[in-house]
């Protein structure tokens, strides 16, 4: 209790705990734990065995944080920025730096404009996007969808509803522009 | 080769990809032989996370066999068998040289909040993941391990991050003997977290969840006291009152960004991604600590800002401890405790899929359908 000096009792004793939990205490001294201190200077033993670790070449311009002092030796180089998303997300690394709002905002609606931009450019290849297979939602019907969602009193069922939202709202939207300029341009034709 | 591609929120499928090639001369190219999918991995599929790009391969859990390396490769060879820890990191930096393998400042040119995480979008690096057939592995000296002989396939991906962060994460609660430890989630981080908790001699170890084939988990699995939050109309008094309203001296947050609970933080975060995180499990454990407690992070948050109480934490003179883990600091003596049997990481996995249904993997990993806990993805190359 809070109220008075002492801290409530356990249930059950360290010998208790010891006996019953296999390996209870084996790290018990918080001195020898692994990554304890939290800082430990030892560059002998990482398996570098460089300095500086030779650079990697920038093969195309790569964007990064302008909190870096310049390109880091090794990088990923997947999918490279292109498209409207990759103009945005350039101008997010260029302009502000990881604490400004305005980064991650800008990052995030690439994110959203790379998914657009994507689905679109799908649609002229062999293998257009396709949301059900892609979703995976089959698995529904083959692993206890139902049963799963209602079994016992999960918090997230009240937002489950918002999923096929997500998924199907850029898919509804689209569609409905497509509908509304052929329409639109069928009527024009026959006006 | 065959690899997971991301489509946008809610869609991948498996494609054709050229294969990684060696891009700097200590790299390695790895064939892999499990991949798992981590409860972090949805922040990405739910499109949370900035700059995650559209063709991107995810996986940072892998373990494989190593295909071909670089001309300046000391350490390993063609055919080891090896595990690769989540962390892309240099070694040499001014964090990897005192040990902070996560915060390494030499690979991630997009963030220096951030060290290089394996598929984990551009803003952790822009690196392929391992939910494919074959990944490039920088730093192939630094990183990865041999997997030990005596080591199974379906433990040694564990360790690769899932378990490595849990053990960590029970450390950075600077448990001492007797300790009353909560844990916020029964994911397997959570779960690994609970278990590592008594290692480090906890006296009582709560764990909080909503799902109760998972709390069941925790049960058998970490010998856990476990509650569901659904069932109370406040976990936060609950908690109080049967710690005789004291609190808990360490709470760990093993949620982090779409944590459940309240529908505000949830929906703002997770659906409209107008916040980093939904930290609600953070929020609980600020308040459900006891004052001078002690608060460990390792649930994974986006770099937006998140609605955290911190008032509540500066008032109550709570240590906040977070990091992600530096996965192969621990492996030695995780190692150990596998050897010794007070550990069995594969005991948690659920799921075996095959990469080719992967898009089905994460739907049943992200609605939480069958029972899932952890779902491994096994490659047709495996």
């Amino acid at each position: 209790m809070p109220y008075t000096p002492d801290k409530p009792p356990l249930a059950r004793s360290s010998d208790q705990l010891r006996a019953r939990i296999p390996g209870w205490g084996v790290d018990l001294d918080p001195k020898d734990r692994p990554s304890v201190p939290r800082e430990r200077f030892d560059p002998e033993h990482t398996g570098a065995h460089w300095q500086f670790p030779e650079r990697q070449p920038e093969r195309q311009p790569r964007e990064r944080s302008i909190e870096h002092k310049f390109l880091t030796p090794v990088f990923g180089t997947s999918c490279p920025p292109r498209g409207l998303s990759g103009v945005m997300r350039r101008y997010a690394y260029r302009t502000y730096s990881e604490g400004r709002a305005a980064h991650w905002l800008l990052l995030l609606a690439a994110d959203r404009v790379d998914t657009a931009e994507s689905t679109l450019r799908s649609l002229v290849t062999r293998r257009p996007d396709n949301p059900v297979t892609e979703t995976g939602v089959r698995s529904e019907f083959s692993h206890h969808g139902l049963a799963s969602r209602t079994r016992g009193r999960r918090a997230d069922r009240v937002h489950h509803p918002l999923d096929p939202i997500v998924v199907a709202a850029p898919w509804l939207l689209a569609g409905g522009l497509v509908y509304a300029g052929v329409r639109r341009i069928t009527r024009h034709r026959r006006g | 080769m065959r690899a997971m591609v991301y489509r946008g929120p809610y869609r991948i499928r498996v494609q054709e990809k050229d294969r990684p090639s060696i891009e700097h001369p200590n790299d390695a190219i790895v064939r892999v032989t499990r991949a798992a999918i981590c409860g972090s991995d949805l922040h990405l599929y739910h499109g949370m996370m900035p700059d995650t790009r559209v063709g991107t391969t995810f996986g940072h859990e892998f373990i494989g066999v190593v295909d071909e390396v670089g001309p300046s490769v000391r350490n390993l060879r063609p055919d080891d068998r090896v595990m690769v820890p989540f962390n892309i990191f240099c070694g040499s930096c001014f964090y990897c040289a005192r040990g902070l393998y996560s915060n390494c400042h030499n690979v991630n040119p997009n963030a220096t909040a951030v060290g290089g995480i394996y598929g984990y979008s551009h803003t952790c690096g822009g690196y392929d993941g391992g939910q494919a057939e074959y990944v490039r592995v920088p730093f192939a000296d630094v990183g990865p391990s041999i997997i030990p002989e005596w080591m199974a396939d379906d433990d040694a991906v564990m360790l690769t991050d899932a378990l490595a962060t849990g053990y960590f994460g029970a450390q950075l609660g600077d448990i001492v003997e007797g300790d009353v430890v909560v844990v916020f989630g029964a994911g397997p981080v959570g779960l690994y977290a609970a278990k590592s908790a008594w290692l480090m001699g906890a006296g009582r170890v709560i764990v909080i969840d909503h799902l109760d084939y998972r709390l069941e988990k925790a049960a058998s699995f970490a010998h856990a006291e476990t509650y569901n939050f659904a069932e109370y109309d406040d976990i936060v008094v609950h908690l109080k009152k049967i710690t005789d309203h004291l609190g808990a001296d360490v709470a760990i947050d093993a949620v982090g960004a779409e944590a459940d609970g309240n529908l505000l933080q949830h929906v703002t975060a997770a659906k409209l991604k107008l916040q980093g995180g939904s930290p609600v499990a953070l929020n609980w454990a600020i308040d459900s600590v006891r004052k001078g407690g002690t608060i460990s992070v390792m649930g994974a948050y986006g770099p937006m800002f998140s609605a955290v109480k911190f008032g509540d934490a500066m008032n109550k003179g709570l240590t906040l401890r977070t990091n992600q883990c530096p996965v192969k600091r621990q492996w030695p003596r995780l190692f150990e405790h596998i050897r010794n049997g007070y550990l069995k990481p594969s005991d948690i996995i659920t799921h075996r899929i095959p990469l080719e249904h992967i898009a089905e993997a994460y739907h049943i990993f992200s609605a939480k359908l069958d029972g899932c806990i952890k779902p491994l993805i096994v490659p047709n190359t495996a």
